[in-house]
Protein backbone atom coordinates (compact mmCIF):
# COMPACT_ATOMS: atom_id res chain seq x y z
CA UNK A 1 0.00 0.00 0.00
CA UNK A 2 1.19 3.39 -0.67
CA UNK A 3 2.51 5.48 2.22
CA UNK A 4 -0.07 8.33 2.83
CA UNK A 5 1.90 11.80 2.78
CA UNK A 6 0.04 13.04 5.82
CA UNK A 7 -0.67 10.16 7.69
CA UNK A 8 -3.95 9.86 9.52
CA UNK A 9 -4.54 12.44 12.15
CA UNK A 10 -7.04 10.54 14.38
CA UNK A 11 -7.71 13.97 16.04
CA UNK A 12 -9.36 15.37 13.02
CA UNK A 13 -13.05 15.77 12.27
CA UNK A 14 -12.75 12.41 10.76
CA UNK A 15 -9.69 9.75 10.16
CA UNK A 16 -9.79 6.28 9.16
CA UNK A 17 -7.09 3.53 9.23
CA UNK A 18 -6.18 0.24 7.58
CA UNK A 19 -9.96 -0.60 7.03
CA UNK A 20 -10.84 -3.63 5.64
CA UNK A 21 -14.02 -5.10 4.37
CA UNK A 22 -14.60 -8.29 2.13
CA UNK A 23 -17.56 -9.87 1.15
CA UNK A 24 -17.84 -13.43 1.19
CA UNK A 25 -14.35 -13.88 -0.13
CA UNK A 26 -14.26 -10.58 -2.20
CA UNK A 27 -12.25 -8.09 -0.29
CA UNK A 28 -12.91 -4.97 -1.70
CA UNK A 29 -11.68 -1.89 0.37
CA UNK A 30 -8.46 -3.25 1.70
CA UNK A 31 -6.61 -1.83 3.72
CA UNK A 32 -8.11 1.72 2.75
CA UNK A 33 -6.43 5.03 5.60
CA UNK A 34 -7.72 8.85 4.70
CA UNK A 35 -7.94 11.51 7.52
CA UNK A 36 -10.21 14.43 6.46
CA UNK A 37 -8.47 17.94 7.87
CA UNK A 38 -10.78 20.51 10.17
CA UNK A 39 -13.35 22.42 7.25
CA UNK A 40 -11.64 19.88 4.60
CA UNK A 41 -13.58 19.31 1.59
CA UNK A 42 -12.04 15.82 0.23
CA UNK A 43 -12.76 14.31 -3.02
CA UNK A 44 -12.50 10.43 -3.11
CA UNK A 45 -12.57 9.02 -6.78
CA UNK A 46 -11.89 5.79 -8.18
CA UNK A 47 -13.38 3.06 -10.86
CA UNK A 48 -16.48 1.92 -10.65
CA UNK A 49 -15.98 -1.14 -8.45
CA UNK A 50 -13.38 0.43 -6.27
CA UNK A 51 -14.89 0.39 -3.59
CA UNK A 52 -15.86 4.04 -2.44
CA UNK A 53 -19.40 3.39 -1.75
CA UNK A 54 -17.96 0.59 0.88
CA UNK A 55 -15.45 2.87 2.49
CA UNK A 56 -18.53 5.32 2.97
CA UNK A 57 -20.80 2.65 4.25
CA UNK A 58 -17.63 1.63 7.03
CA UNK A 59 -17.16 5.03 7.56
CA UNK A 60 -20.75 5.92 8.68
CA UNK A 61 -21.27 2.69 10.25
CA UNK A 62 -24.06 1.25 7.82
CA UNK A 63 -21.46 -1.89 7.61
CA UNK A 64 -19.34 -2.65 10.32
CA UNK A 65 -15.14 -3.14 9.51
CA UNK A 66 -13.15 -6.19 9.70
CA UNK A 67 -10.42 -4.23 10.69
CA UNK A 68 -9.14 -1.06 10.94
CA UNK A 69 -9.83 2.12 13.15
CA UNK A 70 -11.87 4.87 12.83
CA UNK A 71 -11.65 8.39 14.68
CA UNK A 72 -14.30 10.85 14.77
CA UNK A 73 -13.38 14.52 16.01
CA UNK A 74 -10.86 12.26 18.40
CA UNK A 75 -13.31 9.61 19.43
CA UNK A 76 -13.21 6.18 18.60
CA UNK A 77 -16.11 5.53 16.87
CA UNK A 78 -15.19 1.67 15.67
CA UNK A 79 -17.53 -0.03 17.19
CA UNK A 80 -20.38 2.55 17.36
CA UNK A 81 -23.54 1.93 15.62
CA UNK A 82 -24.32 4.15 12.74
CA UNK A 83 -27.20 5.92 14.56
CA UNK A 84 -24.27 6.92 17.44
CA UNK A 85 -22.14 8.21 14.92
CA UNK A 86 -25.06 10.45 13.85
CA UNK A 87 -25.15 11.96 16.94
CA UNK A 88 -21.48 12.80 16.85
CA UNK A 89 -21.58 14.90 13.77
CA UNK A 90 -21.11 12.54 11.35
CA UNK A 91 -24.34 12.66 8.35
CA UNK A 92 -23.88 10.66 5.02
CA UNK A 93 -26.30 10.98 1.94
CA UNK A 94 -26.74 7.75 -0.06
CA UNK A 95 -25.51 6.45 -3.55
CA UNK A 96 -28.95 5.48 -4.40
CA UNK A 97 -31.14 7.91 -2.47
CA UNK A 98 -33.29 6.65 -0.29
CA UNK A 99 -36.33 8.70 0.58
CA UNK A 100 -39.21 7.97 2.92
CA UNK A 101 -41.57 7.72 -0.19
CA UNK A 102 -44.96 7.84 1.39
CA UNK A 103 -44.08 10.63 3.38
CA UNK A 104 -43.80 14.57 2.20
CA UNK A 105 -40.49 16.20 1.44
CA UNK A 106 -41.21 18.54 4.68
CA UNK A 107 -41.70 15.64 7.07
CA UNK A 108 -38.55 13.56 5.15
CA UNK A 109 -36.26 16.98 6.91
CA UNK A 110 -38.29 16.95 9.83
CA UNK A 111 -37.79 13.50 10.56
CA UNK A 112 -34.01 14.25 10.61
CA UNK A 113 -34.01 16.65 13.19
CA UNK A 114 -31.87 15.38 16.27
CA UNK A 115 -32.93 15.09 20.12
CA UNK A 116 -36.69 15.50 19.58
CA UNK A 117 -38.26 14.62 22.81
CA UNK A 118 -41.79 13.63 20.75
CA UNK A 119 -39.75 11.02 19.29
CA UNK A 120 -40.07 8.89 22.91
CA UNK A 121 -43.70 7.69 23.36
CA UNK A 122 -43.89 8.47 26.49
CA UNK A 123 -42.34 12.08 26.04
CA UNK A 124 -45.23 12.50 22.90
CA UNK A 125 -47.71 11.98 25.13
CA UNK A 126 -46.41 13.76 28.88
CA UNK A 127 -44.96 16.51 27.03
CA UNK A 128 -47.19 18.37 24.18
CA UNK A 129 -46.05 21.58 25.19
CA UNK A 130 -42.74 21.11 24.55
CA UNK A 131 -43.10 18.66 21.77
CA UNK A 132 -45.06 21.21 19.75
CA UNK A 133 -42.24 23.97 20.45
CA UNK A 134 -39.55 21.41 19.17
CA UNK A 135 -41.85 21.01 16.22
CA UNK A 136 -42.44 24.64 15.38
CA UNK A 137 -38.68 25.07 15.79
CA UNK A 138 -37.67 22.28 13.71
CA UNK A 139 -40.46 23.31 10.55
CA UNK A 140 -38.82 26.77 10.49
CA UNK A 141 -35.46 25.61 10.10
CA UNK A 142 -36.89 22.31 7.68
CA UNK A 143 -38.44 25.31 5.46
CA UNK A 144 -35.09 27.24 5.60
CA UNK A 145 -33.26 24.39 3.76
CA UNK A 146 -35.88 22.99 2.11
CA UNK A 147 -35.37 26.69 0.30
CA UNK A 148 -32.25 26.28 0.22
CA UNK A 149 -32.07 23.09 -2.05
CA UNK A 150 -34.86 24.87 -3.91
CA UNK A 151 -37.71 22.31 -3.32
CA UNK A 152 -39.71 24.56 -1.25
CA UNK A 153 -42.93 24.28 -4.31
CA UNK A 154 -42.98 20.60 -3.56
CA UNK A 155 -42.63 20.33 0.38
CA UNK A 156 -46.35 19.38 0.80
CA UNK A 157 -45.75 16.46 -1.80
CA UNK A 158 -45.15 12.96 -1.21
CA UNK A 159 -41.16 12.20 -1.78
CA UNK A 160 -42.61 9.62 -4.40
CA UNK A 161 -43.15 12.19 -7.28
CA UNK A 162 -39.65 13.34 -6.91
CA UNK A 163 -37.00 13.09 -9.96
CA UNK A 164 -33.32 11.39 -9.30
CA UNK A 165 -31.95 15.07 -9.09
CA UNK A 166 -34.67 15.97 -6.66
CA UNK A 167 -34.12 13.15 -4.91
CA UNK A 168 -30.28 13.74 -4.41
CA UNK A 169 -31.38 17.49 -3.07
CA UNK A 170 -33.53 16.10 -0.66
CA UNK A 171 -31.09 13.43 0.56
CA UNK A 172 -28.79 16.82 0.79
CA UNK A 173 -31.55 19.09 2.78
CA UNK A 174 -32.01 15.59 5.44
CA UNK A 175 -28.25 15.22 5.76
CA UNK A 176 -27.59 19.03 6.59
CA UNK A 177 -31.10 19.05 8.76
CA UNK A 178 -29.30 16.44 11.39
CA UNK A 179 -26.21 19.65 11.81
CA UNK A 180 -23.44 17.41 11.08
CA UNK A 181 -19.91 18.90 11.45
CA UNK A 182 -19.07 16.36 9.13
CA UNK A 183 -20.66 14.92 6.24
CA UNK A 184 -20.36 12.02 3.36
CA UNK A 185 -21.76 12.87 0.15
CA UNK A 186 -21.90 9.88 -2.13
CA UNK A 187 -21.74 11.17 -5.83
CA UNK A 188 -24.31 13.97 -5.24
CA UNK A 189 -24.63 15.11 -8.77
CA UNK A 190 -24.77 11.48 -10.36
CA UNK A 191 -28.20 11.65 -13.21
CA UNK A 192 -28.61 15.25 -12.29
CA UNK A 193 -29.03 17.53 -15.15
CA UNK A 194 -27.16 20.45 -16.20
CA UNK A 195 -29.37 23.06 -14.63
CA UNK A 196 -28.86 21.06 -11.23
CA UNK A 197 -25.72 20.30 -10.78
CA UNK A 198 -24.78 24.35 -10.71
CA UNK A 199 -26.74 24.46 -8.32
CA UNK A 200 -25.78 21.31 -6.30
CA UNK A 201 -22.19 22.39 -6.63
CA UNK A 202 -22.83 25.73 -5.34
CA UNK A 203 -25.18 24.69 -2.42
CA UNK A 204 -22.22 22.03 -1.01
CA UNK A 205 -19.39 25.06 -1.68
CA UNK A 206 -22.03 27.41 0.90
CA UNK A 207 -21.88 24.20 2.94
CA UNK A 208 -18.11 24.20 3.06
CA UNK A 209 -18.50 27.33 3.54
CA UNK A 210 -20.05 27.15 7.11
CA UNK A 211 -17.03 25.25 8.17
CA UNK A 212 -18.44 21.72 7.65
CA UNK A 213 -15.94 19.00 6.92
CA UNK A 214 -17.33 16.99 3.85
CA UNK A 215 -15.94 13.87 1.49
CA UNK A 216 -17.03 13.66 -1.37
CA UNK A 217 -17.54 10.85 -4.31
CA UNK A 218 -18.01 11.85 -7.36
CA UNK A 219 -17.41 10.82 -10.80
CA UNK A 220 -17.94 14.36 -12.38
CA UNK A 221 -14.11 15.49 -12.57
CA UNK A 222 -15.46 19.06 -13.49
CA UNK A 223 -17.25 19.32 -9.62
CA UNK A 224 -14.09 17.41 -8.16
CA UNK A 225 -11.81 20.21 -9.76
CA UNK A 226 -14.58 22.73 -8.62
CA UNK A 227 -14.87 21.82 -5.23
CA UNK A 228 -11.85 20.13 -3.73
CA UNK A 229 -8.45 21.11 -3.49
CA UNK A 230 -7.40 17.53 -2.32
CA UNK A 231 -8.34 13.99 -3.55
CA UNK A 232 -7.69 10.50 -2.72
CA UNK A 233 -8.06 8.20 -5.66
CA UNK A 234 -9.28 4.50 -5.01
CA UNK A 235 -8.66 1.71 -6.80
CA UNK A 236 -9.45 -2.08 -6.03
CA UNK A 237 -10.31 -1.54 -2.30
CA UNK A 238 -6.29 0.55 -2.13
CA UNK A 239 -5.58 3.56 -1.63
CA UNK A 240 -3.29 4.69 -5.30
CA UNK A 241 -2.95 8.23 -5.23
CA UNK A 242 -3.11 11.74 -3.89
CA UNK A 243 -3.13 14.92 -4.47
CA UNK A 244 -4.50 18.11 -6.15
CA UNK A 245 -7.16 16.70 -9.16
CA UNK A 246 -5.18 18.27 -11.70
CA UNK A 247 -2.12 16.29 -10.76
CA UNK A 248 -3.72 12.93 -10.04
CA UNK A 249 -5.52 12.30 -12.84
CA UNK A 250 -2.43 13.23 -14.96
CA UNK A 251 -0.46 10.05 -13.59
CA UNK A 252 -0.11 7.62 -15.49
CA UNK A 253 -1.39 4.63 -12.97
CA UNK A 254 -4.63 6.49 -12.60
CA UNK A 255 -5.35 6.99 -16.06
CA UNK A 256 -4.99 3.52 -16.49
CA UNK A 257 -7.33 2.35 -13.81
CA UNK A 258 -10.12 3.80 -15.53
CA UNK A 259 -11.13 1.12 -17.89
CA UNK A 260 -11.49 3.41 -20.94
CA UNK A 261 -7.83 4.71 -20.03
CA UNK A 262 -9.14 8.31 -20.01
CA UNK A 263 -9.49 9.85 -16.27
CA UNK A 264 -13.34 10.53 -16.50
CA UNK B 1 -86.64 -4.40 25.77
CA UNK B 2 -84.53 -7.92 25.86
CA UNK B 3 -82.80 -6.73 23.21
CA UNK B 4 -81.99 -3.63 24.04
CA UNK B 5 -80.22 -4.81 27.14
CA UNK B 6 -78.25 -8.18 24.77
CA UNK B 7 -77.53 -5.11 22.48
CA UNK B 8 -75.33 -3.31 24.55
CA UNK B 9 -74.12 -6.28 26.69
CA UNK B 10 -73.12 -7.33 22.52
CA UNK B 11 -71.25 -4.06 21.83
CA UNK B 12 -69.79 -4.03 25.56
CA UNK B 13 -67.95 -7.31 24.47
CA UNK B 14 -67.44 -5.78 21.33
CA UNK B 15 -65.97 -2.36 22.56
CA UNK B 16 -62.94 -4.67 24.54
CA UNK B 17 -62.60 -6.36 21.53
CA UNK B 18 -62.12 -3.04 20.01
CA UNK B 19 -59.45 -1.93 22.50
CA UNK B 20 -57.30 -5.51 22.12
CA UNK B 21 -57.66 -4.65 18.29
CA UNK B 22 -56.45 -1.66 19.02
CA UNK B 23 -53.10 -2.57 20.79
CA UNK B 24 -52.65 -5.41 18.30
CA UNK B 25 -52.90 -2.34 15.57
CA UNK B 26 -49.96 -0.19 17.13
CA UNK B 27 -47.94 -3.29 17.13
CA UNK B 28 -48.32 -5.02 13.99
CA UNK B 29 -50.64 -2.42 11.82
CA UNK B 30 -48.29 0.33 12.33
CA UNK B 31 -44.76 -1.09 13.07
CA UNK B 32 -45.20 -4.31 11.64
CA UNK B 33 -44.53 -6.73 15.03
CA UNK B 34 -46.02 -10.02 14.53
CA UNK B 35 -47.78 -11.13 18.09
CA UNK B 36 -49.28 -14.42 18.12
CA UNK B 37 -49.74 -14.57 21.85
CA UNK B 38 -52.46 -11.46 22.26
CA UNK B 39 -54.45 -13.87 24.49
CA UNK B 40 -51.22 -13.85 27.25
CA UNK B 41 -51.40 -10.03 27.27
CA UNK B 42 -54.82 -9.62 27.83
CA UNK B 43 -55.39 -12.33 30.39
CA UNK B 44 -52.46 -11.16 32.42
CA UNK B 45 -54.17 -7.75 32.62
CA UNK B 46 -57.20 -9.48 33.64
CA UNK B 47 -55.76 -11.55 36.09
CA UNK B 48 -53.70 -8.58 37.80
CA UNK B 49 -56.99 -6.84 37.68
CA UNK B 50 -58.64 -9.78 39.25
CA UNK B 51 -56.18 -9.81 42.08
CA UNK B 52 -56.11 -6.08 42.96
CA UNK B 53 -59.44 -5.71 43.04
CA UNK B 54 -61.86 -8.66 44.43
CA UNK B 55 -62.55 -9.30 47.83
CA UNK B 56 -60.48 -11.03 50.35
CA UNK B 57 -60.33 -15.02 49.96
CA UNK B 58 -58.70 -17.61 51.99
CA UNK B 59 -57.92 -20.08 49.52
CA UNK B 60 -55.84 -17.77 46.97
CA UNK B 61 -53.22 -14.72 46.96
CA UNK B 62 -54.52 -11.63 47.00
CA UNK B 63 -58.49 -9.87 47.37
CA UNK B 64 -57.27 -6.71 48.05
CA UNK B 65 -60.28 -5.06 47.22
CA UNK B 66 -59.16 -2.26 45.57
CA UNK B 67 -60.83 0.20 43.40
CA UNK B 68 -61.43 -0.80 39.91
CA UNK B 69 -59.59 1.80 38.53
CA UNK B 70 -56.65 0.86 40.30
CA UNK B 71 -57.43 -2.65 38.86
CA UNK B 72 -57.26 -0.89 35.29
CA UNK B 73 -53.69 0.94 35.92
CA UNK B 74 -52.05 -2.12 37.47
CA UNK B 75 -53.45 -4.17 34.01
CA UNK B 76 -52.33 -1.57 31.87
CA UNK B 77 -48.50 -1.49 33.45
CA UNK B 78 -48.89 -5.81 33.90
CA UNK B 79 -49.49 -5.60 29.98
CA UNK B 80 -46.30 -3.22 29.53
CA UNK B 81 -44.31 -4.55 31.32
CA UNK B 82 -44.32 -7.92 30.25
CA UNK B 83 -43.92 -6.87 26.86
CA UNK B 84 -40.94 -5.15 27.73
CA UNK B 85 -39.65 -8.14 28.67
CA UNK B 86 -40.67 -10.29 25.77
CA UNK B 87 -39.97 -7.50 23.03
CA UNK B 88 -36.65 -6.90 25.13
CA UNK B 89 -35.53 -9.90 24.66
CA UNK B 90 -36.53 -10.83 20.81
CA UNK B 91 -37.36 -7.41 18.56
CA UNK B 92 -33.36 -7.07 17.90
CA UNK B 93 -33.54 -10.76 16.35
CA UNK B 94 -34.87 -11.72 13.57
CA UNK B 95 -38.99 -10.95 13.43
CA UNK B 96 -39.78 -14.58 13.76
CA UNK B 97 -38.31 -15.13 17.06
CA UNK B 98 -40.93 -12.67 18.33
CA UNK B 99 -43.77 -14.74 17.00
CA UNK B 100 -42.44 -17.72 18.51
CA UNK B 101 -41.73 -16.15 21.80
CA UNK B 102 -45.11 -14.69 22.09
CA UNK B 103 -46.55 -17.75 21.21
CA UNK B 104 -44.74 -19.33 24.10
CA UNK B 105 -45.70 -16.64 25.98
CA UNK B 106 -49.15 -17.38 25.78
CA UNK B 107 -48.98 -21.15 26.02
CA UNK B 108 -46.84 -20.45 29.52
CA UNK B 109 -49.24 -17.99 30.63
CA UNK B 110 -52.12 -20.05 29.71
CA UNK B 111 -51.10 -22.88 31.98
CA UNK B 112 -49.80 -20.37 34.62
CA UNK B 113 -53.43 -19.09 34.86
CA UNK B 114 -55.09 -22.90 35.34
CA UNK B 115 -52.46 -24.17 37.70
CA UNK B 116 -51.21 -21.34 39.48
CA UNK B 117 -54.23 -22.42 42.09
CA UNK B 118 -52.87 -20.40 45.01
CA UNK B 119 -52.62 -17.07 42.47
CA UNK B 120 -55.15 -17.40 40.12
CA UNK B 121 -57.38 -19.82 41.36
CA UNK B 122 -56.79 -22.82 38.82
CA UNK B 123 -59.12 -24.03 36.25
CA UNK B 124 -62.07 -22.73 38.19
CA UNK B 125 -60.92 -18.73 37.98
CA UNK B 126 -61.93 -15.96 39.67
CA UNK B 127 -65.39 -15.03 40.48
CA UNK B 128 -66.65 -11.87 42.51
CA UNK B 129 -64.46 -9.70 40.31
CA UNK B 130 -66.34 -6.29 41.23
CA UNK B 131 -68.23 -4.97 37.90
CA UNK B 132 -68.26 -1.40 36.78
CA UNK B 133 -71.84 -0.21 37.97
CA UNK B 134 -72.13 -3.34 39.84
CA UNK B 135 -75.09 -1.77 42.09
CA UNK B 136 -77.35 -1.74 38.71
CA UNK B 137 -76.82 -5.17 38.21
CA UNK B 138 -80.38 -5.95 39.39
CA UNK B 139 -81.67 -4.04 35.78
CA UNK B 140 -79.93 -5.58 33.35
CA UNK B 141 -80.68 -2.70 30.57
CA UNK B 142 -79.56 0.29 32.55
CA UNK B 143 -76.35 -1.88 33.75
CA UNK B 144 -75.80 -3.17 30.27
CA UNK B 145 -75.91 0.26 28.50
CA UNK B 146 -73.61 1.87 31.30
CA UNK B 147 -71.36 -0.53 30.48
CA UNK B 148 -71.56 0.19 27.07
CA UNK B 149 -71.14 3.50 27.69
CA UNK B 150 -68.30 3.59 29.88
CA UNK B 151 -66.31 0.77 27.18
CA UNK B 152 -67.14 2.74 24.23
CA UNK B 153 -65.21 6.35 26.38
CA UNK B 154 -62.53 3.89 26.91
CA UNK B 155 -62.44 2.44 23.08
CA UNK B 156 -62.90 6.42 22.08
CA UNK B 157 -60.38 7.80 24.87
CA UNK B 158 -57.73 4.73 23.19
CA UNK B 159 -58.57 5.96 19.57
CA UNK B 160 -57.73 9.61 20.49
CA UNK B 161 -54.46 9.19 22.23
CA UNK B 162 -53.70 6.45 19.53
CA UNK B 163 -54.13 9.01 16.53
CA UNK B 164 -52.36 11.46 18.63
CA UNK B 165 -49.68 9.20 18.81
CA UNK B 166 -49.39 8.87 15.12
CA UNK B 167 -49.51 12.69 14.27
CA UNK B 168 -46.28 13.41 16.21
CA UNK B 169 -42.56 12.76 15.85
CA UNK B 170 -43.15 9.53 17.28
CA UNK B 171 -46.28 8.31 14.42
CA UNK B 172 -43.92 10.09 11.87
CA UNK B 173 -40.49 8.37 13.12
CA UNK B 174 -42.70 5.06 13.21
CA UNK B 175 -43.48 5.42 9.52
CA UNK B 176 -39.76 6.49 8.15
CA UNK B 177 -38.64 3.49 9.78
CA UNK B 178 -41.18 1.56 7.94
CA UNK B 179 -40.15 2.86 4.81
CA UNK B 180 -36.37 2.69 5.16
CA UNK B 181 -34.68 1.51 7.92
CA UNK B 182 -31.07 2.32 7.12
CA UNK B 183 -32.07 5.96 6.29
CA UNK B 184 -33.47 6.38 9.91
CA UNK B 185 -30.42 5.01 11.43
CA UNK B 186 -28.02 7.56 9.58
CA UNK B 187 -30.25 9.81 10.57
CA UNK B 188 -29.17 8.74 14.49
CA UNK B 189 -32.51 6.78 14.64
CA UNK B 190 -32.94 3.63 17.12
CA UNK B 191 -35.20 1.74 15.31
CA UNK B 192 -35.31 -1.04 18.28
CA UNK B 193 -35.88 1.43 20.65
CA UNK B 194 -39.11 2.55 18.22
CA UNK B 195 -39.97 -0.85 18.17
CA UNK B 196 -39.86 -2.01 21.60
CA UNK B 197 -41.88 1.07 22.68
CA UNK B 198 -44.51 0.25 19.93
CA UNK B 199 -44.82 -3.23 21.51
CA UNK B 200 -45.09 -2.16 25.00
CA UNK B 201 -47.88 0.52 24.07
CA UNK B 202 -49.74 -1.78 22.43
CA UNK B 203 -49.22 -4.62 25.01
CA UNK B 204 -50.57 -2.14 27.72
CA UNK B 205 -53.46 -1.41 25.83
CA UNK B 206 -54.05 -5.21 25.78
CA UNK B 207 -53.80 -5.86 29.26
CA UNK B 208 -56.28 -2.61 30.33
CA UNK B 209 -58.86 -4.41 27.55
CA UNK B 210 -58.18 -7.32 29.54
CA UNK B 211 -59.01 -6.06 32.44
CA UNK B 212 -62.04 -3.74 31.51
CA UNK B 213 -63.59 -7.06 30.20
CA UNK B 214 -63.01 -8.98 33.40
CA UNK B 215 -64.56 -6.41 35.22
CA UNK B 216 -68.02 -6.04 32.94
CA UNK B 217 -68.35 -9.83 32.99
CA UNK B 218 -67.15 -9.96 36.31
CA UNK B 219 -65.61 -13.83 36.31
CA UNK B 220 -62.50 -14.79 34.25
CA UNK B 221 -61.11 -18.44 33.64
CA UNK B 222 -58.69 -19.99 31.75
CA UNK B 223 -60.63 -20.87 29.49
CA UNK B 224 -61.07 -17.40 28.07
CA UNK B 225 -57.58 -16.65 27.26
CA UNK B 226 -56.69 -19.80 24.72
CA UNK B 227 -55.34 -18.94 21.14
CA UNK B 228 -59.05 -19.12 19.76
CA UNK B 229 -58.52 -15.26 21.25
CA UNK B 230 -55.51 -14.09 19.41
CA UNK B 231 -56.93 -15.73 16.25
CA UNK B 232 -60.26 -13.46 16.93
CA UNK B 233 -58.14 -10.42 17.06
CA UNK B 234 -56.27 -10.91 14.12
CA UNK B 235 -59.17 -11.48 12.16
CA UNK B 236 -60.62 -8.38 13.71
CA UNK B 237 -57.58 -6.06 12.60
CA UNK B 238 -57.54 -7.98 9.11
CA UNK B 239 -60.92 -7.61 8.51
CA UNK B 240 -61.12 -3.63 9.81
CA UNK B 241 -58.60 -2.58 7.98
CA UNK B 242 -54.33 -2.97 9.54
CA UNK B 243 -52.80 -0.12 9.97
CA UNK B 244 -56.01 1.84 10.31
CA UNK B 245 -57.57 2.62 14.26
CA UNK B 246 -61.22 3.36 12.76
CA UNK B 247 -60.48 -0.11 10.76
CA UNK B 248 -59.49 -1.66 14.03
CA UNK B 249 -62.86 -0.59 16.05
CA UNK B 250 -65.24 -1.69 13.15
CA UNK B 251 -63.01 -5.15 12.40
CA UNK B 252 -64.13 -5.98 16.46
CA UNK B 253 -67.71 -4.81 16.19
CA UNK B 254 -68.03 -7.28 12.52
CA UNK B 255 -66.12 -9.62 13.42
CA UNK B 256 -67.89 -10.20 17.27
CA UNK B 257 -71.24 -9.51 15.24
CA UNK B 258 -70.37 -12.78 13.20
CA UNK B 259 -68.94 -14.93 16.03
CA UNK B 260 -72.20 -14.10 18.26
CA UNK B 261 -74.32 -14.66 15.35
CA UNK B 262 -73.20 -17.76 14.05
CA UNK B 263 -72.65 -19.26 17.47
CA UNK B 264 -76.67 -18.38 18.19
CA UNK B 265 -77.56 -20.12 14.99
CA UNK B 266 -75.57 -23.04 15.53
CA UNK B 267 -77.42 -23.28 18.89
CA UNK B 268 -81.04 -23.00 17.90
CA UNK B 269 -80.00 -25.82 14.74
CA UNK B 270 -77.92 -28.43 16.38
CA UNK B 271 -79.21 -30.82 18.51
CA UNK B 272 -77.82 -30.04 22.38
CA UNK B 273 -75.76 -33.30 22.39
CA UNK B 274 -73.45 -32.11 19.53
CA UNK B 275 -73.35 -28.20 19.96
CA UNK B 276 -69.75 -28.37 21.35
CA UNK B 277 -68.40 -30.04 18.11
CA UNK B 278 -70.51 -28.00 15.80
CA UNK B 279 -68.99 -24.68 18.18
CA UNK B 280 -65.97 -25.42 15.28
CA UNK B 281 -68.33 -23.90 12.51
CA UNK B 282 -67.77 -20.87 13.70
CA UNK B 283 -64.03 -20.73 13.58
CA UNK B 284 -64.86 -21.83 9.84
CA UNK B 285 -67.06 -19.09 9.48
CA UNK B 286 -64.60 -16.54 10.28
CA UNK B 287 -61.83 -18.35 8.33
CA UNK B 288 -64.24 -18.03 5.47
CA UNK B 289 -64.76 -14.21 5.97
CA UNK B 290 -61.30 -14.03 6.93
CA UNK B 291 -60.60 -15.94 2.97
CA UNK B 292 -63.04 -13.44 1.14
CA UNK B 293 -61.56 -10.29 2.62
CA UNK B 294 -58.33 -11.29 1.79
CA UNK B 295 -59.39 -12.20 -1.76
CA UNK B 296 -61.45 -9.21 -2.41
CA UNK B 297 -60.15 -6.23 -0.11
CA UNK B 298 -56.61 -7.53 1.43
CA UNK B 299 -55.86 -4.00 3.04
CA UNK B 300 -58.99 -4.56 4.62
CA UNK B 301 -62.58 -2.84 5.19
CA UNK B 302 -60.91 0.22 6.04
CA UNK B 303 -57.42 0.80 4.40
CA UNK B 304 -54.88 2.44 6.40
CA UNK B 305 -54.59 5.95 5.72
CA UNK B 306 -52.02 8.54 4.75
CA UNK B 307 -51.08 10.23 8.12
CA UNK B 308 -48.63 13.09 8.34
CA UNK B 309 -47.68 14.90 10.61
CA UNK B 310 -49.12 18.57 12.44
CA UNK B 311 -47.01 20.94 10.63
CA UNK B 312 -47.91 23.60 12.71
CA UNK B 313 -49.27 25.72 10.19
CA UNK B 314 -48.68 26.68 6.45
CA UNK B 315 -45.29 28.25 5.28
CA UNK B 316 -45.49 31.96 6.97
CA UNK B 317 -44.52 33.56 3.50
CA UNK B 318 -47.17 31.83 0.88
CA UNK B 319 -50.52 32.20 2.71
CA UNK B 320 -53.38 29.49 2.90
CA UNK B 321 -52.64 26.80 -0.06
CA UNK B 322 -55.95 24.78 -1.36
N1 LIG C 1 -23.29 -5.71 0.25
C1 LIG C 1 -22.44 -6.21 -0.68
N2 LIG C 1 -22.35 -7.55 -0.86
C2 LIG C 1 -21.50 -8.07 -1.76
N3 LIG C 1 -20.71 -7.33 -2.56
C3 LIG C 1 -20.76 -6.00 -2.43
C4 LIG C 1 -21.63 -5.37 -1.48
N4 LIG C 1 -21.46 -4.04 -1.57
C5 LIG C 1 -20.53 -3.85 -2.53
N5 LIG C 1 -20.11 -5.02 -3.05
C6 LIG C 1 -19.09 -5.17 -4.08
O1 LIG C 1 -18.00 -4.40 -3.73
C7 LIG C 1 -17.41 -3.81 -4.86
C8 LIG C 1 -17.26 -2.32 -4.64
O2 LIG C 1 -18.53 -1.73 -4.57
P1 LIG C 1 -18.73 -0.20 -4.23
O3 LIG C 1 -20.19 0.05 -4.31
O4 LIG C 1 -18.07 0.10 -2.95
O5 LIG C 1 -17.97 0.49 -5.42
P2 LIG C 1 -17.91 2.02 -5.82
O6 LIG C 1 -16.49 2.40 -5.84
O7 LIG C 1 -18.82 2.83 -4.98
O8 LIG C 1 -18.46 1.96 -7.31
P3 LIG C 1 -19.38 3.00 -8.12
O9 LIG C 1 -18.48 4.09 -8.57
O10 LIG C 1 -19.87 2.20 -9.26
O11 LIG C 1 -20.45 3.48 -7.21
C9 LIG C 1 -18.30 -4.15 -6.03
O12 LIG C 1 -17.69 -5.19 -6.76
C10 LIG C 1 -19.57 -4.64 -5.39
O13 LIG C 1 -20.15 -5.65 -6.16
MG1 LIG D 1 -20.52 3.91 -5.28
Amino acid sequence: MTEMKNSPDSNGPLAARDLKKSFGGNRVVDGMSLALGPGEMLGLIGPNGAGKTTMFNLLAGTLASDAGSIHLSGTDVTRTSQQGRCRLGLSRSFQIPKPFSRMTILENVMTAAQNQAGENVLRAMMQPRLVAKQEQANVARARDLIDFVSLSHLEDQPASVLSGGQRKLLELARVLMTQPRVILLDEPAAGVNPALLDLIIDRIAQIHAQGIAVLLIEHNMEMIARLCPRVIVMAAGKLLAEGTPQDVTRRADVIDVYLDGAPA
Amino acid sequence: MEYLAYGAFFLTIAMTYALICLGLNVQWGQTGLFNVGVAAFVGAGAYTSGLFTTPAVVDRLGGFDLPIWVGWIAAALVGGVLSFLVGALTIRMRTDYLAITTFGIAITLQLAFQNLEGLTGGVFGMSFIPRAFGDLQGRSIAFNLSNFALAAAMVFAVYLLLQHLMRSPWGRLLRAVREDETAAQSMGKNPVSLRLQAFVLGGAIMGLAGAVQAHFIGFIAPGNYLPMMTFQVWAMLIVGGSGNNRGAILGAVLVWAIWALSGSIISEIFPADQQARAASLQIVVIGVMLCLILLWRPQGILPEARTSSRHLGKRPDKGPKP
